[in-house]
């Protein structure tokens, strides 16, 4: 049977897809997570998610993610953090356990993501946001809530040249569309219509 | 624009935060005793000094937590060592 879904962005698949800039990661996989880092629950859920030599630093510092590959998790604010994973992954399952002071959520449905990579990812995204993006201050790794454009974003840079932003599904239609808007001077050629 | 420091986000533009007006402004500790004027001092009257001005910001956008600075209303500048 066909997936009877439908992405928040899926009817501008094609003029995102024509930027050649930008595309939807629809369907990760998030979680809410809220508790203090110091205390043993967390620790014991950060050990879970991120098995490895990582394990004291499981959780991320300020401004921060943490962990490497398609789960990792964002620094919101003091002990709030989003967890993030590949579209259907095992993340309820870390939380099955009886974890004492730590309060996790799905909150999947409610974002979707876009990502934009290349040489004019930055370019596009210093449109409309605020923050200084320049690798000296926000370099891969770095993730930050903010404004981009009028819409409440989670910006993560992944790599040196590519950003996810996390965006809520009810928004993404703006976003979206201001951000092709923003994107129409990097693009080759006339732009697709929307 | 202001550029709010925020003690978890560190500075960010005035625009991804909410004001929360004068800090410091305790609750009443026996409110029922109040008259009407004190009760209505209490909720309605604010310093509004020319200068050092400690106030209240909500990062709304950012990690959503409150935290107190001080800022002079004539400059516009934020003193060091904000608390959160």
């Amino acid at each position: 049977m066909a997936d009877p879904r439908r992405s928040p962005l899926a009817h501008l698949a094609e003029p995102l897809a024509a930027t050649g800039i930008m595309r939807e990661l629809p369907y990760l996989s998030s979680f809410e997570v809220r508790g203090d880092p110091a205390e043993p629950a967390m620790a014991r859920l950060g050990a879970a998610l991120f098995p490895g030599p990582l394990l004291a630093a499981s959780w991320p510092t300020a401004g921060h993610a943490a962990g490497t590959g398609p789960r990792y998790a964002l620094w919101c604010g003091p002990g709030w953090y989003l967890l993030v994973d590949e579209p259907g992954s095992a993340l309820a399952e870390a939380m099955a356990d009886d974890l004492p002071g730590v309060s996790a959520v799905d909150v999947s449905a409610g974002r979707t993501v876009v990502e934009l990579s290349g040489p004019h990812a930055r370019e596009v995204l210093a449109h409309g946001c605020a923050l200084d993006l320049h690798p000296r201050v926000f370099g891969p790794g770095s993730c930050a809530r903010t404004n981009l454009a009028k819409a409440q974003v989670i910006l993560h840079q992944t790599a040196s040249t590519t950003y996810r932003v996390f965006v809520g599904a009810s928004f993404a239609d703006y976003l979206a569309r201001w951000l092709l808007d923003a994107a129409v001077e990097y693009i080759r050629g006339e732009p697709v219509d929307q | 624009m202001l550029s709010v420091p925020c003690p978890w986000c560190g500075p960010r533009d005035e625009t991804e935060f909410k004001y929360g007006g004068q800090a410091h402004v305790a609750y009443p500790s026996d409110p029922a005793a109040l008259s009407d004027a004190e009760w209505a001092s209490y909720l309605f009257l604010r310093d509004n000094p020319k200068g050092w001005f400690a106030e209240r910001w909500f990062h709304s956008a950012g990690c959503r937590r409150w935290f107190d600075v001080v800022r002079h209303t004539v400059t516009y500048e934020f003193a060091p060592g904000v608390t959160p």
